[in-house]
């Protein structure tokens, strides 16, 4: 991790693995949507409305990953000040919030066939709604850390508080009653039929891989705005430099100033 | 007698709002990506 921590080494690997995530994960997540809407039965209780699971898992997964990846940059950045871990939390965010906005907007969905409602305030749906607000919340801090020039301690101590609700998250339907089902796949174990739970599996690595790519997309973007600006301070640095150097001359040249221009006219 | 609910119209709902976010999302960070690049490459041209 530390040897790509360096923005150059970092844009070196990402020129190569970024389509080959892209790619492999758009083909991957495709075929498992294709396998799970047109190649697996109806589910003996939920009907045709289990295909719905091909995406709500995919998506809930990667909502909550997604703030566990942020929260690891956000430490990385506090602890060891790498200085892509900034970015990387930054490039995190948007995809996380969008998966997380997919995962409740499929989920209400799916409860309004299989539960008879759309919105239920139990305690898997609403934090779930509180890791929305949490991903809104860090996207308005960073970007106005990143706005006012400040530092980002504020987004990455935000970042790392805000990981406290994905275990929340993971335990609410053991802990609190709720109409959502308790976990289908545990550690080693699954209670998914096999015949959901590949096409399931494929679908979930392909949206990660898919994930990663968009990730790695928006870091080549911040990283170049940030070599953009950079490059703008210098020139002004250079600018004030030069303007200091040679007052008289310039003002000669101008014609702006009195002095100058009266001993250029004499 | 209630007649059963058809289910496909939710299925295709889902799936429809779901990659729609997703293909906006991937076009949105692919261009922002390109037009910084650009921007990066044109200013040290400069």
């Amino acid at each position: 991790m530390h040897i790509y921590a360096n923005p150059k080494r970092f844009l070196k690997l990402a020129n190569w693995l970024m389509p080959l995530l892209f790619w492999g994960g758009a083909g991957l997540a495709l075929a498992g949507i294709f396998w799970g809407l047109f190649m697996v039965p109806p589910d003996r209780l939920m009907g045709e409305s289990v295909r719905i699971l091909f995406i709500h898992v995919p998506a809930a997964w990667l909502g909550m990953g997604g703030w566990a990846g942020l929260a690891i940059a956000c430490a990385a950045l506090l602890i060891w000040k790498h200085p892509l871990s900034g970015i990387a939390a930054r490039a995190i965010a948007v995809p996380g919030m969008v998966f997380t906005a997919i995962c409740l907007a499929t989920g209400s969905i799916w409860g309004r066939p299989t539960w008879g409602t759309w919105w239920e305030w139990d305690g898997r749906l609403t934090s779930m709604l509180v890791l929305l607000f949490l991903y809104g919340g860090f996207i308005a801090l960073a970007q106005a850390s990143a706005r006012e020039g400040g530092s980002f301690k504020i987004p990455a101590i935000f970042g790392l508080v805000g990981a406290i609700n994905v275990p929340i998250i993971n335990r609410s339907v053991v802990w609190w009653n709720s109409l959502h089902q308790p976990p289908s796949i545990t550690v080693g174990k699954s209670a998914i039929d096999p015949v959901y739970l590949w096409p399931l599996l494929a679908a979930t690595v392909g949206f990660s891989l898919l994930f990663g790519a968009l990730v790695m997309m928006r870091m080549r973007a911040l990283i170049a705005e940030q070599q953009v600006e950079a490059r703008l301070r210098r020139r002004a640095l250079d600018d004030d430099q030069t303007g200091h150097d040679a007052p008289t001359g310039s003002v000669a040249q101008s014609g702006g100033g009195d002095t100058g221009q009266s001993l250029g006219n004499a | 007698m209630r007649e059963a609910l058809d289910h496909w119209p939710f299925v295709i709902g889902a799936f429809a709002l779901g990659m729609g976010a997703i293909a906006i999302l991937t076009a949105w960070s692919y261009t922002t990506m390109r037009r910084a690049e650009a921007r990066r490459d044109a200013m040290k041209r400069r």
